[in-house]
């Protein structure tokens, strides 16, 4: 090989690449949220909402977990102008990733759900609680505990999925990597760079989700 | 002007999907291929293999698909070998899914229970032949399902193959889009297409683990 890698062409960009980073890291922690507030609407609905919503979040899920996620964003940002509703790359973005893991964590909480005994639900009723109280401090509370490491997972592999959206040209850490390959030609340096700023950013949010898991479920453990 | 209709991009999207499920073939079985090596690698209890297989598995399942399509795209290139979209979509989806494979595999050999491996050692077996007549063939039961899942997750990783200019499924999307600027059909009609490819596969994978549960 004669070809000899030059990282130093790099260092004139690392504002880039660092803004990039950091979209990345908001994309992700925003939709992680956003995504799991649809993922336990989704789950709920389809366990205790009336046949016709469980039968619309089941399309939903299976719609969404058999199309890649190129396609989906593809669709919202380009497919949607054309019906009428205009989105900026951010936004679709934002967008694609709430639908996406929305989607991924349905299943994943509704088996969580199902893992609760029954006689749980019947205490708590018979102790007066209402619905919503049963749902919040019996149901989501043992659900949670139970699916959190499935979550965690889904979670990053969301994070690496949204790599894509640089095809939109939101400025993640992949549009970033793009730009600056497209300026000095480096482009084996920089990709490999922003793969291992990937790997580096899985693993902090591994060791992360894992953490805040044990101090989040310490009570009953 | 030429005119497409919507059979011009119906005929033109099924003919791209034809790339699309082959890709697909290949990664999938030359994956399995990479990732069955792996998995021998593994579990071998040698030390220096295993850091390995775990060092490999931790990158292609840390980094993006994405990143490892540009790195293989960019990187073969550095040794002076010129790169078809193509070569380079084949080797990162096969290196991706072998990963995937190996750890799921994995997860299935170490469910044998000790006691397997002790008899078949005590019958003086090497490695090779444990593997071959008395773990594999029981860890296969119960990777089916999983395999079959992930299948899935194979045929819509090749979708990101159309970032690198492979015409695919996605990519004659993107290019009929330009030619028609009709993108809530021509994407409409791509999702349609992937949902086909992909729900037979999550409905089998689903049935195979109901079945192995009632086997139990």
């Amino acid at each position: 090989m004669t070809y000899k890698l030059q990282f130093a062409e790099l260092l004139p960009y690392w504002d880039v690449l660092l803004q990039g980073l950091i979209f990345t890291i908001v994309l992700t922690l925003v939709s992680t949220f956003t995504g799991i507030a649809v993922g336990t609407a989704g789950a709920s609905l389809r366990t205790f909402g009336p046949k016709w919503a469980g039968a619309i979040v089941t399309a939903y899920v299976e719609l969404i977990r058999n199309t890649p996620f190129i396609v989906q964003l593809f669709f919202i940002f380009f497919g949607l102008p054309a019906a009428g509703v205009m989105l900026s790359e951010t936004t679709a973005a934002f967008l694609a990733m709430t639908i996406n893991l929305g989607a991924y964590s349905t299943e994943i909480i509704r088996a969580g759900i199902q893992a609760v005994p029954k006689g749980h639900i019947e205490a708590g009723v018979s102790l007066a609680m209402t619905k919503w109280e049963v749902l919040r401090h019996i149901i989501l509370n043992q659900a949670f505990r139970k699916i959190y490491p499935a979550l965690s997972s889904q979670i990053i592999i969301v994070m690496l999925g949204s790599a894509v959206v640089s095809q939109v040209s939101a400025q993640d850490l992949t549009y970033a990597a793009n730009f600056v390959a497209s300026r000095n030609f480096r482009n084996f340096e920089v990709y490999l760079l922003a793969a291992l700023a990937y790997l580096l950013l899985a693993m902090l949010a591994r060791s992360l989700l894992r953490g805040f898991g044990r101090i989040l479920f310490k009570a009953a453990n | 002007m030429l005119q497409f209709s919507f059979w011009d991009i119906l005929s033109n999207l099924l003919i791209a999907t034809q790339w699309t499920i082959i890709l697909s073939l290949i990664a999938f079985v030359c994956g399995g291929v990479v990732g069955l090596i792996l998995l021998f690698m593994r579990v071998s209890g040698i030390k220096p293999l295993e850091w390995f297989t775990k060092g490999y598995i931790e990158f292609f399942q840390g980094t993006p698909l994405l990143m490892q399509l540009f790195l293989f795209f960019f990187g073969i290139a550095l040794f002076g070998v010129e790169v078809s979209p193509w070569m380079a979509a084949t080797l990162a989806l096969t290196f991706w899914t072998s990963a995937f494979l190996t750890e799921i595999w994995r997860g299935c050999v170490e469910s044998i229970s000790k006691g397997q491996w002790e008899a078949s050692t005590s019958l003086a077996m090497t490695y090779i032949e444990q593997m071959r007549y008395v773990i594999l063939p029981q860890a296969s039961r119960i990777a089916v399902a999983p395999t079959v899942g992930f299948s899935v997750q194979v045929v819509k990783g090749t979708a990101l193959a159309s970032i690198i200019g492979f015409v695919e499924l996605t990519k004659a999307g993107t290019m009929l889009n330009n030619a028609t600027f009709k993108p809530f059909l021509v994407y409409s009609l791509v999702a349609l297409i992937y949902f086909c490819l992909c729900y037979p596969l999550s409905w089998g994978a689903k049935k195979l683990e109901g079945r192995l549960n009632v086997a139990r």
